[in-house]
């Protein structure tokens, strides 16, 4: 069994948003019009957005003035708030540590978007529609089941969806394993956002190999998680600056 | 075949089996109309999805939700006004039961139904059933909601058995013949013999012991699908005992608007007299001091510590955005607590003073609400520009409390004489109040997140339809089981006279003895 885990180095991100749009891509978010956005409705399952986010005091007077940014995929917690409070158990955490979403069992009563100190999770206010051409280039790869859906399948009106650590890229690098013969080695799975990262500032591995990159890192004296005091203990981990 | 007394059959039974009037179909036909339209909106919700609704990433619940817990506060009254007051043996509860536990069935299946439109998918309903976690709050609530419901509608219908079987008795014999059988099906053989009564009271005993925890149960358990995230500005415990409060004060406010609405349209001033109004208004007085108590201390304890994600919900409150509804709740329910209060306190021989007069009270009021509209309007005419000194402010501030408490002060030899009308006045602030304060618990929380920027809310328009639906249904369930049943429990204000009647020696109860005094006597010999 394998504890999936990302470490994010704030020195080395450039804020270019490049995971957000390999994620957007990897995972069929649908872009919404500008005045659904305006209104808080845009999906980004991988957002960068400043820090702090809201300001409760002045950071500056121009041109003294400072700017932090953070990009922010799912967390996913060890002790996550939003799958406790599912009614349906349409989100849940796997024996591997990953929070999912079945879009097929969803009901849409949104208390995990409430519950998730974080953010991450979107709801679908409106069927998601792509402009022109983009409806022909969704990523075909689906996960699903009797009774669930889950991954980049295009998500129906009113269920919530959220980052999965591209979690069918990790099912699509084990069937190829067992297609070859061969035991799967966690260094097969990256999730787009790391395989795109600009910065080369984001790393993904197994937390159960203590040689993996992740399991290094996270002991390094800069490793540090976003609200460390609600006591979600997530798995993204970031690296401060400077 | 049950008898009614004359007087209650005249003034309960006939009524009835009139046709009802042209003002009945009119408020049905108006009342239809609201509906329709929540219903037309309703489904263009469900077709074009949620996002016809102002709720938005990170105002995830909005207006469907604050509906929800309004209502289930409201329907709080019935389980104490029945339950509790028939416990405690409070002779004065009998005329007013049957409205109060109609509010609850009512206002409780119309709060099921804002979880419906609240629901992106409504069609999965049922996975609640089939896959429910009882580790979710959410389920705890539909639980609780779900017992809640049936044992309130148990309670409702047990106590209008021997009604209906009276209705079955006495049915003109020109009745439409459906509501002959309806009747006759409803009062379930119910002859009125000894054994039947003793049966039916211990079994409304025993649901009114119930129905108390059951329903402090679901209001403290709606309050945990707030108090158990870990959201800045609900993490809080006394959010529960909050709710139960909340939910018994607002309970009362309707319970005085509906009560007084039944008496005038029913014409039955004779049996909810001033006595109900009275006894009423103390529990709503020491419901007005509790809550009261635990607003500050709500407020307190954020206001100390001032962190850093908390604080600015309350600061939003305070002098922020939400400030139009806080401090509005805040008058209201100083206005609903003084109108109350204020009388009570007032000598008789203040009439003799003649400031106290509503022609005074309503210059004073004048004059308070000018003051109010040039300190709180931006500096822009010439009046608030004179305001621009802090002293100045202050002083105008203090001017304008001053008048407010003027204008309390006249009308109270005016509510002193107008019991009803000072009720409904109370009952009115305090359901809107209340009304605001559930919205004050969830938005100010969801528009200060973490980490997802400050965000505002406005209902739209599918919202606000569906709102007035939902209070639409409310009202016409409620007039048509009205036109139904009595609304005044017949049988219930019959055994309370006969009890009455009994003190003052009229006609002395007959207790049943095992044993007559002769057969006593013979047995334990000369």
């Amino acid at each position: 069994m394998s504890h999936w885990s990302m470490v994010i180095d704030l020195d080395k991100c450039i804020a270019c948003q490049g995971c957000s749009i390999a994620c957007r891509f990897e995972n069929n978010t649908p872009a919404v019009k500008p005045s659904e956005a305006i209104r808080g409705r845009a999906v980004r399952w991988n957002d960068v957005f400043p820090m702090p986010v809201n300001p409760t005091e002045e950071t500056g007077e121009y041109p003294n003035v400072q700017t932090r940014y953070m990009t922010r995929p799912c967390m996913q917690c060890e002790n996550p708030p939003c799958t406790k409070v599912c009614p349906v158990q349409a989100t849940f955490k796997d024996e591997e540590g990953l929070v999912r979403q079945n879009y097929a069992r969803c009901i849409g009563c949104r208390f995990c978007t409430v519950a998730c100190p974080y953010g991450v999770r979107y709801f679908n206010w409106h069927t998601p529609e792509w402009e022109g051409s983009l409806a022909e280039y969704h990523n075909p790869d689906r996960i699903e089941g009797e009774g669930d859906l889950e991954g980049p399948a295009v998500r129906p009106l009113g269920v919530v969806e959220k980052c999965t650590y591209c979690i069918h890229r990790l099912q699509k690098a084990r069937a190829r394993a067992e297609a070859e013969g061969r035991p799967f080695r966690p260094d097969e799975y990256v999730p787009a956002c790391v395989q795109t990262c600009t910065g080369k500032a984001r790393f993904f591995g197994d937390l159960d190999d203590p040689n993996s990159t992740v399991s290094l890192l996270i002991k390094s004296p800069r490793a540090f998680r976003l609200q460390e005091d609600v006591g979600t203990m997530p798995k993204t981990v970031y690296l401060r600056e400077g | 075949m049950l008898k009614a007394d004359p007087h209650d059959k005249e003034k309960l039974i006939d009524p009835l089996f009139a046709p009802p009037g042209r003002r009945f179909w009119g408020a049905l036909l108006a009342l239809s109309a609201i509906i329709g339209w929540g219903a037309a909106m309703y489904v263009r919700q469900v077709t074009l999805g949620l996002g016809e609704t102002g709720m938005n990433r990170p105002v995830y619940w909005g207006l469907y939700m604050v509906n929800f817990i309004f209502l289930i506060g409201v329907s709080m009254a019935g389980t104490l006004i029945s339950a509790a007051l028939q416990l405690t043996g409070a002779e004065w509860r009998r005329p007013i039961t049957r409205i109060a536990e109609t509010l609850t069935v009512f206002g409780l299946l119309v709060a099921a139904l804002q979880i419906l439109f609240d629901m992106g998918r409504p069609e999965r309903a049922a996975f609640v059933l089939q896959y429910g976690r009882l580790q979710s709050p959410l389920l705890w609530d539909a639980t609780s909601l779900t017992i809640y419901i049936l044992t309130s509608m148990l309670a409702l219908y047990l106590q209008l058995l021997p009604d209906i079987a009276l209705l079955r008795d006495n049915f003109p014999p020109k009745g439409p013949a459906w509501r002959r059988q309806l009747y006759s099906l409803l009062a379930f053989g119910w002859r009125g013999n000894r054994e039947q009564w003793s049966r039916l009271d211990k079994t409304i005993t025993v649901i009114s012991v119930l129905i108390i925890p059951i329903g402090v149960s679901l209001h403290t358990v709606t309050s945990w699908i707030f108090s158990t995230t870990v959201q800045p500005g609900w993490k809080s415990t006394i959010l529960g005992p909050y709710f139960v409060v909340g939910a018994i004060f607002s309970g009362i406010g309707l319970l005085f608007i509906v009560m007084t609405m039944v008496r005038r349209l029913l014409r039955v001033e004779d049996y909810i007299q001033m006595r109900q109004y009275t006894n009423l208004g103390w529990l709503f007085i020491v419901m007005s001091v509790v809550w009261f108590y635990f607003t500050y201390t709500e407020h307190l304890t954020l206001a100390a510590e001032q962190e850093t994600q908390e604080f600015p919900v309350l600061a939003a409150k305070l002098w922020g955005e939400f400030a139009p509804a806080f401090w509005g709740m805040v008058a209201l329910m100083i206005v609903a607590f003084g109108t109350l209060v204020i009388p009570k306190l007032m000598p008789a021989a203040a009439a003799r003073v003649p400031v106290f007069r509503p022609r005074y009270a309503l210059a004073s009021g004048g004059v308070a609400g000018v003051l109010l509209f040039a300190l709180l309007t931006p500096q822009s005419t010439p009046v608030s520009a004179a305001l621009a000194n802090v002293n100045t402010r202050t002083v105008v501030w203090i001017l304008q409390l001053a008048f407010a408490v003027g204008t309390g002060l006249g009308l109270s030899l005016w509510l002193k004489r107008e019991l009803v009308a000072a009720s409904v006045i109370a009952g009115a602030c305090v359901v809107v109040a209340m009304w605001l304060e559930r919205w004050l618990i969830i938005i100010p929380v969801l528009t200060h997140p973490r980490l997802v920027s400050y965000s505002t809310y406005l209902p739209t328009l599918t919202e606000i339809a569906l709102t007035a639906a939902s209070f639409a249904l409310l009202a016409l369930l409620s007039m048509v089981f009205f036109k139904l049943f009595p609304a005044v429990s017949i049988w219930e204000v019959a055994e309370g006279r006969a009890k009455e009647e009994a003190a003052q020696g009229k006609a002395p109860i007959v207790k049943p003895t095992p044993f007559p005094r002769s057969t006593l006597r013979r047995r334990l010999g000369p």
